[in-house]
């Protein structure tokens, strides 16, 4: 198990590496900084002043080595719009990201895992049928068009909640909601699934000639078989919220990752996109390797 | 009968499919008392197992439907009784056991756990259910009772995890024990262990034991009362000896006469030519060593048989003389040229003259494809019968010569019984026209009837088209009817090997003296001897 993860961790850090080689070139494509930035009747030589004081002037290969050496200081270089630190920047709007995917994945799973279970055990009941529909809705609906929904509902027409921004607990509600959402339709999906088949499992059988009651049944026996599929979807899933929800963070004018990516790639400031991206692969990694060893922990099979 | 602990009384199940109500048992009655064993008999299909599944409620009702019928325990009729009622009888007066114990125990859960369960589920406290579960673990016969409670059911031999069934069904002390084909998935020896640990825990108990089985063998050594099922009814019922010696129905005299090792054996024609000349081959797995420079020769026209137990390395040399796994060292020589050694080119021409022909049909048919399909698609690979007309010729041949009928060609594996798959399989092979065909455990999954039927077909496909085959088999009786020569093979080496006949009557190596002792014979006056004979030797 410990070899295993190991091994995730040396692969993880080479794709690391490819990722920021693939990134620091593809962003120098888009075009140059010094355009975007300056004023529209800024001279050449002003234009010239600003390459020089960013390092832009260098050839490519002379800025990658140095953004190569500066990175093995852990310096991610400066942010050019903000004049910052670039990762102080991407921290600040993971403290906004993280709590958002922790809060709305952890909801989800709960619900999915409950209610997925429970369509199962009686499958093509009414209580099943519900579920069926509500997840599927869930999963197909476009989520920025439900998060405009949801605040002409709820913010213009009842006025309970805010329409965007962040500073009260209040805030938070519409864009968990809206992020709960599709997830939830999905991974529901895949525990009702997931369930039925360990249900027919021939486990299922000797408990129930043992006598076990229904509730250890599902719970007990069913559930933590079934759980195996429904880790690697929800990994994927909350690894798509730490990615920043792009969409859903701007229509809310919620400052998280997602939000800081686009205006960042819009202003071509290329440190932080850099970082930004670089720090959410790093964060997808750790996440991954979490699923390995709840793998690990749930099916002793994988532990050896 | 009135005072019977349990009875099942003219009990009708039927099952609503998508294809139609199927009449599963159709007033079936049988009952058993403390001290007791009833072994239930029957092919595949036959609804043996519906009646006890119906016992324990593990019926999923729909799609099953109780129709008609009682099932009294104690005089109280259980199909009357609440959920609750029935689940509080469960495990602690009727418990059951299963075939293929690793995926009847739940693989996240320590064994240990699993059999404290059993009474903590009747809401026993956990301390008494450790100390009890020790205390069993032992009894049937496990080293170690403390470090296998902590171990996971993966982690045990098939034989070992038969008896923590065994071990978690007796917790509670129930008065029944149902066994559900409790040894089908075992070896030979490993058979002989548990029905003989069984037989001693049920004398120590006095409980009543439930036997449903398909092997007559089994019925000769252990019940004192049999029911024939056939279609989902009792069609005999009476002790093995009266129905093995005065079986009046025609079905039980079609199973009796069907159970493989009454032929006559056949002999090997030495003068043949060398088809197949296997030279110390070896093959190992990290530190394990599957093969142990084994060495073997086939003739054209032989049929040698492999038998092991599982682990012994017999599918090993089956796929690597098939290169689907490569060897270590030694030297395969195929008509002379070395098969191990052959470049990718090479080994297409010889692809198509060594055929094999797997255990499980279901598996081995790719369910998407036509019966066609399956057959011709040798013929693209080798580029054989360009014409359509003519390939279409061919098929309804093979068909014919496989015992199916030509307009099977558009039907999809699903649409045929387990029999009537392995006769596709066996076609498949035949298409290619190849010079060997290695099975391996082509016949096992199959009812003993059936088998009868597939190993009549291969042994006339031998001595008409002059195929040699190399049969991989842990079923002595079959091997016996099939086999010119045998081979066994224990732990990655050959310890035996010889002509049938030899082999059979006068086995030298211990082990295929053990081996055939463990082959248990239908017939029960003959296992009642080996048993007296084994008491003496063990007195």
């Amino acid at each position: 198990m410990t070899k295993m993860i190991g091994q995730r961790a040396i692969a993880s850090l080479l794709s690391l590496l490819g990722l920021m080689i693939l990134v620091f070139f593809l962003s120098r494509l888009t075009g140059d900084p010094a355009v975007l930035f300056l004023p529209i009747d800024a001279t050449e030589q002003m234009k010239e002043e600003f390459r020089a004081l960013h390092g832009l002037d260098r050839p490519i290969i002379e800025q990658f080595g140095a953004y190569v050496w500066d990175l093995l200081h852990l310096d991610f270089g400066d942010s050019l719009r903000k004049a910052r630190p670039a990762i102080d920047v991407v921290l600040e709007a993971y403290t906004w990201t993280l709590p958002l995917a922790l809060i709305t994945m952890a909801l989800v799973m709960v619900a999915a895992i409950v209610l997925g279970a429970l369509a199962a055990f009686k499958v093509g009941g009414f209580f099943d049928r519900l579920v069926s529909i509500v997840s599927l809705v869930g999963a197909s609906a476009p989520d920025f068009w439900i998060a405009i929904v949801a605040i002409v509902i709820f913010s213009i027409n009842f006025g309970w909640l805010p329409t965007s921004g962040v500073g009260t607990p209040l805030h938070w509600v519409l864009p968990i909601a809206v992020l709960f959402i599709r997830p939830f339709g999905l991974i529901v999906q895949v525990v009702r699934g997931s369930m039925l088949s360990a249900l027919g499992a021939a486990y299922v059988k000797t408990a129930r000639a043992k006598g076990v009651k229904n509730r250890p049944l599902i719970f007990v026996h069913t559930l933590r078989n079934a759980m195996l599929p429904v880790i690697t979807v929800m990994g994927d899933q909350a690894a798509a919220l730490l990615n920043g929800a792009v969409i859903v963070e701007t229509i809310f004018g919620f400052p998280g990752i997602g939000k800081l990516m686009i205006d960042s790639i819009l202003q071509r400031d290329f440190n932080v996109v850099l970082t930004a991206i670089m720090v959410t692969a790093i964060a997808i990694f750790i996440m991954n390797i979490l699923i390995d060893i709840a793998y690990g922990v749930l099916d002793p099979r994988i532990r050896q | 009968m009135a005072d019977a602990l349990l009875e099942v009384r003219k009990l009708s199940i039927d099952f609503h499919t998508a294809r139609g109500t199927v009449h599963a048992v159709r007033n079936v009655s049988w009952s058993i008392n403390r001290g007791e064993t009833l072994a239930v008999l029957g092919e595949s299909g036959s609804g043996k197992s519906v009646s006890a599944s119906a016992v324990m409620n593990l019926l999923d009702i729909p799609p099953a439907q109780i129709v008609s019928g009682e099932i009294l325990f104690e005089g109280k009729d259980l199909l009357k009784a609440s959920q609750e009622e029935r689940r509080a009888l469960n495990g602690k007066r009727i418990a059951m056991i299963f075939q293929d114990p690793l995926s009847h125990l739940n693989p996240v859960y320590t064994v240990g756990w699993q059999i404290v369960e059993m009474m903590t589920a009747h809401g026993r406290p956990a301390d008494a259910a450790r100390a009890r579960a020790l205390e069993l673990i032992a009894r049937v016969g496990l080293p170690e009772p403390k470090q296998a409670m902590r171990k996971y059911p993966h982690q045990f031999s098939g034989g070992q995890r038969q008896r923590l069934m065994i071990a978690m069904a007796l917790m509670l002390k129930p008065d029944i024990l149902i066994a559900d084909e409790p040894t089908t998935a075992l070896d030979v020896t490993i058979q002989a262990d548990v029905l003989a640990l069984l037989k001693e825990l049920q004398a120590e108990t006095g409980m009543g034991l439930v036997l449903i089985t398909h092997d007559l063998g089994v019925v000769a050594e252990i019940a004192d009362r049999v029911v024939v099922m056939s279609q989902g009814e009792i069609v005999e019922a009476g002790t093995p000896r009266n129905i093995y010696h005065n079986a009046t129905h025609p079905y039980t005299r079609k199973l009796i006469a069907a159970a493989p090792g009454k032929g006559a054996v056949k002999h090997v024609d030495a003068a043949a030519p060398v088809l197949l000349d296997v030279q110390k081959l070896r093959k190992t797995y990290g530190g394990f060593t599957a093969l142990n420079d084994v060495s073997l020769i086939l003739h054209k026209g032989q049929s040698l048989a492999v038998v092991g137990e599982s682990g012994s390395g017999k599918s090993t040399l089956a796929k690597t003389l098939l290169r689907l796994e490569a060897a270590d060292s030694g030297a395969a020589l195929w008509k002379g040229c070395n098969l191990i050694a052959m470049s990718a080119r090479e080994l297409l021409g010889v692809r198509r003259e060594i055929q094999m022909v797997f255990q499980d049909p279901t598996q081995s048919l790719n369910p998407r494809m036509s019966v066609y399909d399956l057959i011709a698609e040798g013929w693209d690979i080798h580029r054989l019968i360009p014409d359509k007309v003519a390939r279409r010729r061919r098929v309804a041949e093979l068909l014919e010569q496989v015992g199916l009928l030509p307009e099977h060609a558009q039907r999809y594996p699903h649409q045929f019984s387990g029999g009537q798959r392995q006769r596709i399989a066996i076609a498949r092979a035949l298409a290619l026209e190849p010079d060997l065909i290695i099975c391996d455990e082509a016949v096992s999954a199959l009812d003993v009837s059936i088998q009868a039927q597939v190993i009549a077909l291969l042994d006339d496909l031998r001595k008409r088209l002059g195929i040699s085959f190399l049969f991989i088999a842990h079923d002595l009786g079959v091997v016996r009817d099939f086999a010119d020569t045998v081979v066994v093979m224990k732990s990655g080496e050959i310890v035996e090997r010889g002509p049938t006949s030899l082999i059979f009557d006068n086995p030298r190596h211990p082990y295929t003296q053990r081996l055939l002792a463990a082959n248990l014979d239908p017939d029960p006056d003959v296992q009642a001897q080996r048993r007296a004979a084994a008491g003496r030797a063990g007195a």
